[in-house]
């Protein structure tokens, strides 16, 4: 059996799924219940500066996209941070670290910029006996119109700032939480590692609208007939997340990072992706904010039935393995040739790669009067359209051509070698990318 | 001439040899991949879930639909075996209707569960396939359990007792291991001898010895098992039937439904197995559908089901019932046999309507009957037993019987459920508190 126990910079924890700081981890009610649930860590949920804690809205706070069958694929949030005092929060988390000592437990931080107010804060959450502490760079809304979360993170100089000051005053692990509202993520990575961090964790939610109310024309979730824009997170995200992630670790400058992937992980799949790409644990809300705690059992039988069949011991083996192969367009081999294959037993006739393919591809598709579809080699491009828009698995593959085949679109031999942008003859860019 | 379904009497070979192929073909085959991965996406992975509610063995249901959604059906069906050892053969025989299925909050949604057990059917057969046995035993006790019964409840016991590192020897009066999984159970509701497979996929566990052929009250006794081992564990079903009380009811062409479909189950080749033309079957419950489905699928001409009560007593639910009518089963209702008629050989039977009180009309009827099977409930015997509460072994707690260090379970006990799962349960569960009573006082 795969040894799921996972140590990221030094916090160790039974496996490598954590809760993000957010309503899951927001008092010891629910922190207690995750761990007994399965959970290997919580980023407790995001604490700012003694005295009155923020106010929330009293409406709702939470916008939604659907799939089919109501199936929640994005959640748009108008929270704050904690609104509870932080003197209970934190008594609550020395509770919480005393009976889970094996857990990981890490403190989410979110106050001015000021080195006194990072300072006073450190110090007493070092108090709880917790394993680490998050920077909360990242809340794009409410927070961040009072000059803190994505209005720090947008700025790389605040957060090496800030992640020099929480070094400076405190041994525990540092790591930065990214907001994704931003154009170029490598920057604010490098400056939390140039202030001393341990890790990046990525991302935070994303700038959104869910929807609007077509009657009171103003956005969801609809306060008095307003609406402000939130943070958007849940599966629809992790496309995002995964890139971001990917950038981070493929960048020689902070390839050494620690990064602890979060956005849209929601079963065992996503958490292997995410750290193939080169993180070293994740951060889950949203699944568990619509399926339960429970949901990490999923996870973790299976990563571990994942682990087992590819004969890796350790979730150290995964992270990265997929950062070698994430390259730029450019590194791509155009020499490669694929053609779509559809398997006639497995269709069931809905004629949905038609319709993709003759009105929007490539016309590469035929339709016979009694519904037999059918590709056409000598217009396929392989864009793969057709294999994502049918409805049946492994119905449509792309068959590789063997070298030394000719391509009856381009009428060309497949050749054997590799050959890329730069040096492709067929392309007239070549030169141009050098 | 060949023989038809209008050959009059009783006998073999009234269809054509790809006919029985045909008709004793797997009620439900496994769901292929992709159907697998759509019925999984409609569950909603309810908290504490009505569902797990309803199973008797509590499988953890929204878990192993969701780890077949994440195709990791061999996870599901780890996530399954925990909880019933004999998730293959339930996932085959479950009246899910009435269990599962029916506490689905889908069910209540839209009139359409969750299909549960062919999903289970899925995630269990993709890793008995794969001769993977999921558990590993626990390092041996040197304690010695003895099973008497190899049905559901006494294989479900010996694994579970195994699996804590004890040493199990089961005694099964029969020749084959597997109770009414291997003589009962509807031939297409477990085809390919799936009963045998799964017992030797179970004895995986390795620490189980099956004594065939040794009777208790025969070739053991239940003082020399108490001497031998450190617990005893009854799971010896009902071996006994209900008789009618009609006269001539010894007669040729009137039989016990569960003898009936026990033949037709080890017939090797269906088409030596005789039917009458006219079959009735006497009976409400799933015995007696089975025996009356069985029967038209071996060619019988008229095959009708005879149940003393209204409908909505009959102990087959809704879905037998339809399944029985879909195949061309008369069912009638309220009408109780009074008398056998033939001279010699059976010709016809007469039953006399009767209220649901069961007081009789006087309007009677007959039916012509080559053959006539019964199917009115099985019965405890055996003298040699702990004491009984009414027709069946008293227990308390999980399977305690009155005799110290005897535990029963499955037919043999309880309060009439009869199912392969409840067995189960009864059998897991009893070998959990030997388990705790053998290392609590060693
Ligand atoms: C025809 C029929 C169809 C059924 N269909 C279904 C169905 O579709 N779904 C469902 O859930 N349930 C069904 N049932 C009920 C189900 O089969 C039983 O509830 C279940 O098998 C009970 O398990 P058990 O282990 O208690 O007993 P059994 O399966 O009866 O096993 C008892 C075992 O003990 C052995 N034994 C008996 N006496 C002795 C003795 N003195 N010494 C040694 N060994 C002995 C027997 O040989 C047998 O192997 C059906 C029952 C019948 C009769
Ligand atoms: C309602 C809600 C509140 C959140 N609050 C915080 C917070 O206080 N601090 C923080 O760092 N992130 C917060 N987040 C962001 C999450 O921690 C996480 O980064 C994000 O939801 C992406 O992960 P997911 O797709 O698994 O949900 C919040 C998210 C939600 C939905
Ligand atoms: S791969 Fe693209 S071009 Fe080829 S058949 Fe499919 S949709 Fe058409
Ligand atoms: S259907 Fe009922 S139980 Fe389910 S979410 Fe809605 S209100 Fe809650
Ligand atoms: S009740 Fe139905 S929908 Fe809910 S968990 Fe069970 S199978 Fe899934």
């Amino acid at each position: 059996m795969a040894d799921l126990t996972s140590d990221f910079i030094g916090i160790k924890s039974p496996n490598p799924f954590w809760l993000a700081s957010a309503p899951p981890t927001d008092k010891e009610y629910n922190v207690r219940r995750a761990f007994d649930a399965g959970w290997g860590g919580v980023v407790w949920k995001t604490l700012g500066e003694a005295g009155p804690p923020v106010v929330n809205v009293n409406g709702p706070r939470y916008g939604v996209i659907y799939g089919a069958d109501r199936r929640v694929l994005g959640i748009n949030n108008i929270e704050l941070i904690t609104d509870r005092p932080l003197e209970v929060n934190l008594e609550e988390m020395t509770r919480v670290k005393r009976d889970y000592p094996d857990h990981a437990l890490i403190a989410s931080l979110m106050v001015p910029v000021n080195e006194d107010a990072w300072r006073d804060i450190l110090h007493r959450v070092e108090d709880t006996g917790c394993d680490g502490v998050e920077l909360n760079f990242g809340c794009p809304h409410g927070m961040s119109e009072r000059g803190m979360g994505s209005a720090v993170g947008q700025v790389p100089e605040y957060i090496g700032q800030i992640a020099h000051w929480c070094k400076k005053h405190s041994d525990l692990p540092v790591i930065v939480k990214l907001t994704p509202n931003i154009t170029d993520i490598r920057k604010p990575a490098q400056a939390a590692k140039d202030g001393g961090a341990d890790a990046v964790s990525l991302i935070n939610t994303i700038n959104s609208i869910t929807s609007v109310d077509l009657d009171l024309f103003a956005p969801e979730p609809t306060i008095d007939g307003q609406g402000a824009h939130g943070g958007y997170c849940g599966p629809a995200v992790k496309p995002i997340a995964l890139n971001m992630v990917a950038e981070i670790a493929r960048d020689p400058a902070t390839a050494d990072l620690p990064i602890s992937g979060i956005g849209g992980v929601t079963t065992w799949r996503d958490a292997a992706e995410f750290m193939a790409l080169g993180a070293g644990n994740v951060q889950v809300c949203t699944a568990a904010m619509t399926y339960g705690f429970k949901i990490v059992q999923e996870m973790i039988s299976g990563l571990s039935q994942w682990m087992d069949e590819k004969g890796l011991t350790d979730t150290g083996q995964i992270v990265g393995r997929a950062v070698p192969n994430t390259v730029n367009w450019q590194d791509l081999n155009l020499n490669y040739v694929t053609k779509a294959v559809i398997d006639q037993d497995a269709c069931i006739k809905c004629g949905r790669c038609y319709a993709a393919c003759e009105d929007t591809s490539h016309q590469a598709i035929s339709m016979s009067e009694d519904r037999v579809f059918e590709v056409i080699d000598e217009e396929c491009v392989a864009c793969n359209l057709c294999v994502n828009v049918c409805p049946v698995e492994g119905c449509i593959t792309m068959e590789q051509m063997a070298p030394g085949a000719v391509d009856p679109r381009t009428g060309k031999v497949v050749e054997k070698e590799y050959a890329n942008w730069t040096t492709h003859p067929n392309n007239p860019g070549a030169c141009a990318a050098e | 001439m060949s023989r038809n379904a209008l050959t009059p009497g009783i006998a073999a070979g009234r269809l054509a040899p790809q006919d029985y192929a045909e008709n004793f073909s797997d009620l439900h085959p496994k769901l292929d991949d992709h159907e697998a991965l759509v019925a999984a996406d409609r569950c909603y992975f309810c908290h504490d879930a009505p569902c797990v509610t309803a199973c008797p063995t509590d499988i953890d249901i929204p878990l192993f639909i969701r780890q077949i959604a994440t195709g990791t059906p061999e996870a599901a069906a780890r996530t399954i075996f925990t909880q019933n050892i004999m998730g293959g053969m339930c996932a085959r025989v479950c009246p899910v209707e009435t269990l599962c299925e029916e506490a689905c909050v889908r069910e209540a949604a839209e009139g359409k569960p969750v299909i549960i057990g062919q999903l289970q059917r899925y995630a269990t057969d993709t890793l008995m396939e794969k001769g993977v046995h999921p558990f590993t035993r626990a390092p041996e006790t040197g304690k010695r359990v003895a099973v008497v019964g190899a049905g559901p409840a006494g294989l479900a016991c010996a694994h579970r007792l195994a699996m804590h590192g004890h040493d199990v020897t089961v005694f099964d009066a029969r020749e084959k291991p597997g109770g009414l999984n291997e003589y009962g159970i509807a031939s297409y509701k477990t085809v390919d001898d799936f009963a045998a497979r799964e017992v030797d996929w179970l004895l995986g566990i390795g620490g189980i010895t099956i004594e065939t052929g040794k009777a208790l009250g025969r070739d053991v006794t239940l003082d020399a098992l108490r001497e031998g081992f450190d617990a005893v564990f009854l799971g010896i079903g009902l071996g006994d039937v209900n008789a009618l009380g009609l006269e001539g009811e010894n007669r040729d062409g009137l039989r016990d439904a569960v003898d009936f479909i026990a033949d037709l189950r080890q017939a090797g080749d269906l088409e030596n197995v005789p039917i009458g033309r006219e079959v009735v079957v006497i009976g409400g419950g799933m015995t007696a559908v089975d025996a009356a489905v069985q029967a038209k699928l071996l060619g019988a001409l008229n095959v009708s089901l005879v149940y003393r009560r209204g409908r909505e007593r009959m102990n087959a639910s809704v879905y037998e019932q339809d399944l029985a009518a879909s195949h061309g089963v008369r069912i009638i209702t309220n009408a109780s046999p009074v008398a056998i008629h033939g001279n010699g050989a059976l010709r016809e039977i007469e039953f006399e309507y009767t209220d649901d009180d069961l007081t009789p009309t006087g309007q009677t009827f007959r039916l012509p009957a080559d053959q006539v099977f019964r199917a009115i409930g099985q019965t405890l015997t055996g003298d040699d037993l702990p004491r009984l509460d009414g027709r069946k072994i008293a227990v308390s707690g999980a399977g305690r019987t009155s005799v110290e260090g005897v535990w029963a379970g499955g037919d043999c006990t309880g309060d009439g459920e009869d199912l392969t799962v409840t067995a189960v349960a009864q059998g897991r569960d009893a070998a959990e508190d030997i388990h705790e009573s053998l290392t609590k006082t060693g």
